[in-house]
């Protein structure tokens, strides 16, 4: 069970390499990290001189793109444990860094979402920043009840991690949160909600 | 009538700023105050000259909170098709004029963290108005102002007294003095917004500049005023209307439109804001596209034309309208 067709469901655009910005931030997460590889034609000495890596590894298919990345040569390359010293890390760059800078994120929806909160905080303009949608379609989801934010929801409806409720996915997203909505479905009669269904594999 | 709800205004006030500008003061004719407007928006003044009616945009320069009165500058220019001649040498104080409700088509970016406000010549008025906002918000601004000299250029010295030489740069060409927008579009830290108004060369210049420099599209913010271009007469055939009205040389279609008694939807009157986009239904000739609105594709494809300052040449054709 899905509510579909609400306009604030972020679209993914792809990545391609702006050849004018003088800075290349990639944030990266798992499967995300193929978007940066697969542009071999454009990655150039000049433009991987210019840039920096940012990984996080995820995911069963995530492995080892690590090595991939590294051999690359960019300017910098940074590999963290988990998303969180990943943002810690690109606040840090995005803090010193200028107009010809161009930040691409590539990864699952709640990396990507997260990723663009830093940067939208740091005054970017979310237009301007590529984004990709690699790996599981697994969500991050907000309980608009107890404000409890689950990570890696695979099924609509599915208990809030918080607060314990059925929580139906909404195609509702939040950009300031960087997560869709989660709302209670069996308010009126608790227990009666639909069978989950595992809509984000 | 088309262009939102119009307000009577009376000309307080007409000082002379520069060598060519000219600065009036408007306020409601039944002494009300005028809407609060933002910073960046502007007007459409409407002319009766000898019963020739004239509509041309100002941008609005005084401060967005003072509902007292609006200020506008005008540059007297040399070419004029009436309107700036006639508010320099007709219009008096007392005189009654019409305006439209304040329209932005160039407004700043509240989440930007810093703002560089680039100027050439008249285009400093949209900018005395955000610098007011911007002043009373404590937000972080730069202007850079080009004129031709310190005679022609308005405002300059007011503007340094009261936001800081810090803050207010300004370039005289005159003395060989220029604005170094690559140097100054370089290295600014993230967030920021640059905005520019002036002449078309100038904007083109520092649109161009901005792009080479790295900046996203998002960031770059302008504004232009097209006065209608002048060209060969023609004849548009309107065909909900059921007539043909002939366009003069330094008329636009809309003008042509509007004196056979037509109410044609506009806004800016300056090819910028897509209000009079009108459906070509058969063009024998050629569109001469005048505005910055539509896209190359939608110039190409023919079907449509802003008919506040784009021409035609050939020998038929029929509008929607």
């Amino acid at each position: 069970m899905l509510v579909e067709g609400i306009k604030s469901r972020p679209v993914y655009g792809g990545i391609a390499i702006d050849p004018f910005a003088r800075r290349h931030i990639f944030a990266l997460e798992g499967e995300g990290a193929l978007a940066l590889l697969d542009q071999k034609p454009a990655l150039t000495a000049t433009m991987l001189n210019r840039s920096e890596v940012l990984y996080v590894a995820a995911g069963p298919k995530g492995l080892d793109h690590d090595l991939a990345l590294a051999a690359l040569k960019p300017d910098r390359f940074w590999q963290g444990p988990t998303i969180e010293t990943l943002l810690f890390r690109l606040r840090g760059s995005l803090s010193a860094a200028t107009m010809s800078t161009r930040l691409y994120i590539s990864g699952r929806e709640g990396f990507i979402g997260q990723c663009m909160q830093v940067a939208t905080d740091m005054g970017m303009d979310f237009s301007s920043i590529p984004t990709e949608h690699r790996g599981s379609l697994a969500r991050r989801v907000q309980c608009v009840h107890c404000k409890g934010i689950t990570d890696d929801v695979r099924t609509s409806p599915f208990k809030c991690s918080h607060c314990g409720l059925n929580l139906l996915v909404r195609d509702h997203y939040s950009r300031r949160l960087g997560a869709f909505q989660g709302v209670n479905v069996d308010a009126e009669e608790p227990g009666t909600a639909p069978q989950a269904e595992e809509l984000f594999a | 009538m088309s262009g939102g709800l119009a307000i009577a205004v009376r000309v307080s006030r007409i000082d002379t700023v520069a060598a060519n500008i000219k600065r009036f003061r408007l306020v409601r004719h039944d002494g009300e105050p005028l809407p609060v407007f933002s910073a960046g928006a502007h007007v459409i003044v409407s002319m009766d000259d000898d019963g020739h009616r004239r509509r041309n945009p100002y941008s609005l320069m005084s401060a967005p909170h003072d509902t007292s009165g609006y200020d506008i500058s005008v540059l007297r220019v040399a070419e004029s098709r009436g309107g700036s001649a006639f508010l320099h040498e007709k219009l008096r104080e007392g005189d009654a004029l019409t305006i439209s409700h304040p329209v932005n088509l160039f407004h700043a970016d509240k989440r930007g963290r810093k703002h560089i406000l680039l100027a050439g010549g008249i285009g400093i008025t949209p900018f005395l108005a955000m610098m007011a906002e911007f002043d009373r918000a404590n937000v972080a601004f730069e202007l850079h102002y080009a004129m031709r000299s310190r005679e022609h250029g308005a405002y300059w010295q007011e503007l340094v007294e009261r936001y800081g030489a810090h803050r207010v740069k300004r370039y005289f060409s005159a003395e060989n003095d220029v604005l170094p927008v690559a140097s100054l579009l370089h290295n600014q830290p993230l967030g920021t917004h640059a905005y520019v108004c002036g002449p078309d060369r100038m904007t083109d210049f520092v649109l161009r500049t901005a792009r080479e420099c790295g900046w996203p599209k998002s960031n770059v913010h302008s504004e232009r005023f097209l006065a209608p271009i002048s060209g060969k007469a023609f004849d548009a055939e309107l065909l909900r209307s059921g007539i043909v009205v002939r366009v003069g040389d330094h008329e636009s279609i809309l003008e042509a439109v509007e004196a056979a008694g037509i109410d044609a939807p506009y806004m800016c009157r300056g090819g910028a804001c897509g209000q009079c986009e009108t459906a070509v239904v058969a063009c024998n000739g050629v569109l001469a596209h005048h505005d910055v609105y539509l896209s190359e594709e939608e110039k190409a494809s023919g079907r449509k034309v802003m008919i506040c300052v784009s021409r035609f040449d050939g020998t038929k054709l029929s509008l929607d309208l």
